[in-house]
């Protein structure tokens, strides 16, 4: 934490020149010892819901006496280990910490003190402890740019993100390069809309800049923040952890396109996300970062919050802009791209958070050193959410073009138990299915298009044996149903039309004609929706056909699910000679369908099983088989 | 004038024209059922889709908003075009089967039963949103709105309360293409009864 608190800062006062934002980062600078040991305990949300707060209050009760720091940051992304506690400088990582462990933490990081082993990081595969973070795998094969200071950094205090680097780019952008330098920065960097499409930025900047030209407004830049995918959650973590590289990034395009007002568009199921980043504009403006005259270059930005309703279509952009301009979010056909109508019909540049949040190092280092990181189409790097049936859930950030199973088995150390994945779904509900034999595809825009899904926002579920791809499917069609604005036909009536005929298979009812409808009816969906909503939605059931073909057909031909997942296809039995008889599974039913005394073979009632499965989590056997 | 190609018929059209308003001032037929002269083009029914483009690169857009353009190829009747509206026909057809216009329309593409099961034997709504819009753009008064998020969406007074900015001017069944309107409009302005007892008639 930077020594010179906060309301020191704002005491600033308004900074007038580049110069004077230099001498205050100096002054930070100066006054924060590098060598100060700060206790650095994670407040994302999977930490948070394993009771870091009371974590951070019991180490702030125990450091009383000691002279030494409790900082609370962002999500660190090891969400399954959580609550998670790093000591800097000496990068020593506790995992799974309760309040209890704070004294022990506490003695550990004084003078000739001990690391706690019980609460070091073993390798799962040889059980060796690895007490630095930089060592532990999930971290040691990340490149974090965008991610850079999260974890470090307090988001509430823009001291702290001064000193680490924060409007660095601001300054130098406002002094020392014009608004067409700026825009064709970004375009050499190559980086590309991270909200799904992977539209070239600095191209649509430019398309923008061409509009604004041609029709005499000045432009609106907004911030995409309405991430809702299923199991995404990497804009949630930029806007909670290091909200100012949003707004920088934000002013930056604002002071390129000559916008004079941007507006975040913030679900509101992020409260975190919309508090953080109110701070990080409060401050901002105080110090002239935002505002009038900003770092007294003459040129004005401000930006407003707009909350989401609720709606997943208002990630959607022409939904979004309907929704800020206060009227139901429904997407309109865009044959007028946003660059020349967007918002109230001015040329609007809209990003996702995580395009916004990839600027202000484009600027600072320039676009060439971006351009140099991944792959020549798909340069930088990507945050993934990684989630499912995968060791080491969380958040990460890889360069563009990282293989696939790199993805899942370095960083996700693979699926527990040991056994390869079966397949990963990539971009969200709108992206694809990829197979364990399609696991060496490098996680880049253009590969994984071709490989028939997408990147998407970033999201990545993976899955094994235990799941059904009819089941996933419809899982996502189900979810897409549910968030169709309704406005047109084809994905108002079409998506709950392939989820019944999903549900038939789920339940051995259908036929091979019955797959070729789904399949005529999803190229009428994709060719006839109006937005990308409907127009991708039958993606994740075109790429599990294309890839599971026989796990379909098992279905309906042998009314058979080989994922044991389909409850109408499905019945729990128990192995006479693996049962112990210990009433486990038996006790725990909660239909009383399980028979049998102790120390004898239990066996199971079909007619009264729901195949709710407890009893084959329950046993510590393996004695319940599924098929 | 701008010179383009429908269904390989050299055609031409006047700059700001879409590319079903100059398909009909040529004679060529376009299926459409949100599509209405008097108001502004929603894009919702998706009837009118058509092919641009060529061999090697083509794409499927509506007719009713996408503007011409010098040398545009258009195909009003391609495989594609026939797959898109034969399955919204299709599904329409078990949506409302009690509209003679969506039977009549499908037996126009071959459909003439459906594959899909339906809830609602009465029901002639396709929630087109024809009447929410000259409601709002030629009346002036907004006073039928879409209520609710896809599956659930249907037509009805805004937040479903019964509305008296309803001035019983009759654009909106006149313009319903399915004749769905005529059902509704009670149930807007509320029933006599419900009006006289000042409990609204929902």
């Amino acid at each position: 934490m930077a020594q010179i608190t906060n309301r020191e800062i704002q005491q600033a006062g308004r900074l007038d020149s580049a110069e004077a934002f230099m001498a205050l980062r100096e002054r930070i600078l100066a006054a924060s010892d590098p060598n100060r040991t700060e206790i650095i305990v994670c407040h994302g949300t999977g930490c948070l819901a394993n009771g870091s707060v009371k974590v951070a209050e019991a180490l702030q009760a125990a450091v009383k006496a000691a002279d030494l720091d409790i900082k609370v940051t962002g999500c660190h992304g090891f969400c399954s280990r959580g609550p998670l506690v790093v000591v800097r400088p000496s990068g020593l990582f506790y995992q799974r910490v309760k309040p209890a462990d704070a004294e022990d933490i506490l003695q550990s990081v004084l003078e000739g003190g001990q690391p706690v082993e019980r609460l070091l990081y073993h390798d799962p595969n040889t059980d060796q402890a690895l007490p630095q973070e930089k060592d532990i795998p999930f971290y040691s094969h990340q490149m974090r740019i965008v991610l850079r200071n999260i974890g470090k950094i307090d988001p509430t205090d823009i001291g702290d993100t001064i000193a680490h680097g924060g409007y660095l780019a601001l300054a130098k952008a406002l002094y020392q390069m014009s608004p067409e330098q700026v825009v064709a920065e970004v375009e050499r960097s190559g980086l590309r809309g991270r909200g799904g499409a992977g539209f070239p930025t600095g191209r649509k900047w430019k398309s923008a800049l061409a509009a604004i030209k041609k029709k005499g407004y000045p432009a609106y830049v907004v911030v995409n923040g309405d991430e809702g995918d299923p199991g995404a959650f990497m804009d949630r973590t930029i806007m909670e952890g290091d909200p100012h590289a949003v707004l920088e990034g934000l002013i930056l395009g604002a002071y390129a396109l000559g916008a004079h007002q941007g507006f975040m568009y913030v679900r509101a199921e992020y409260p975190v996300a919309i508090k953080h980043l109110n701070i990080a504009m409060e401050q901002a403006r105080a110090l002239g970062l935002l505002g009038q005259n900003i770092l007294g270059s003459g040129f004005d930005f401000d930006v407003q919050i707009n909350r989401g309703a609720g709606a997943f279509v208002c990630g959607e952009s022409t939904a979004l802009f309907t929704s800020i301009e206060g009227r139901a979010g429904e997407p309109k056909p865009k044959y007028v791209r946003s660059v020349e109508e967007g918002l109230w019909g001015r040329p609007t540049v809209l990003n996702n958070v995580e395009t916004w949040a990839n600027v202000p190092q484009i600027i600072e280092k320039g676009g060439e050193w971006y351009a140099g990181l991944g792959v020549p189409h798909s340069t930088g790097t990507k945050v993934f959410s990684l989630v499912g049936k995968v060791n080491n859930v969380g958040l990460v950030e890889v360069p563009m073009g990282t293989p696939l199973a790199s993805i899942v088995e370095d960083l996700g150390g693979g699926v527990p138990g040991g056994a390869p994945f079966k397949a990963v779904q990539t971009g969200g509900p709108s992206g694809g299915c990829l197979p364990y034999d399609m696991r060496e595809v490098p996680v880049d825009f253009d590969s994984l298009t071709r490989a028939g899904s997408m990147m998407g926002s970033g999201g990545m579920i993976v899955m094994d044996k235990r799941d059904c791809v009819v089941d996933v499917a419809r899982y996502f069609l189900r979810f897409l149903e549910e968030e169709s604005c309704g406005k047109c036909i084809p994905c108002r009536l079409g998506l709950t039309r392939m989820r019944e005929i999903l549900d038939g298979f789920s339940q051995g009812i259908g036929s091979e004609k019955d797959i070729d409808d789904l399949v005529s009816l999803a190229a009428a969906i994709q060719d006839g929706a109006l937005c990308a909503l409907g127009g991708s939605a039958p993606n994740p059931v075109l790429t599990t056909l294309q890839y599971f073909k026989d796990e379909y057909l098992a279905h309906i031909k042998d009314k058979r699910c080989p994922a044991g997942v389909c409850k109408d296809l499905i019945s729990y039995s128990i192995d006479p000679d693996k049962c112990t008889g210990c009433m486990t599974c038996a006790r725990q039913c909660p239909q009383k369908a399980i028979a049998g005394e102790k120390k004898k073979p239990h066996v199971i009632n079909q007619e009264l099983c729901i195949r709710c499965g407890i009893c084959m989590e329950s046993c510590k056997f393996g004695a319940v088989n599924v098929a | 004038m701008i010179n383009m190609v429908i269904d390989g018929r050299q055609v031409q059209a006047q700059t700001g024209w879409t590319v079903l308003e100059t398909a009909r001032q040529n004679g060529i037929h376009i299926p459409t059922l949100c599509h209405h002269e008097a108001v502004e083009p929603s894009g919702a029914c998706r009837l009118c889709v058509v092919e641009i483009g060529d061999e090697t690169w083509s794409k499927i857009v509506i007719s009713c908003m996408y503007p011409v353009a010098e040398g545009l190829n258009v195909k009003t009747d391609s495989p594609r075009v026939k797959n898109v509206r034969r399955w919204i026909l299709e599904m329409l057809l078990a949506q409302c089967p009690a509209s003679p216009e969506i039977r009549a329309l499908a037996a126009e593409y071959g459909v003439q039963t459906t594959r899909f099961v339906n809830h609602d034997p009465n029901e002639q709504c396709i929630l087109c949103g024809l009447c929410v819009r000259v409601c709002k753009e030629v009346v002036g008064v907004s006073a039928i709105s879409t209520i609710g998020r896809g599956v659930h969406k249907k037509i009805g007074s805004p937040y479903g309360v019964v509305s008296d900015a309803c001035v019983a001017c009759g654009s909106c069944v006149t313009v319903c293409p399915t004749g769905a309107m005529s059902a509704r409009l009670d149930a807007i302005r509320g029933v006599h009864a419900g009006r006289e007892a000042g409990k609204g008639g929902k």
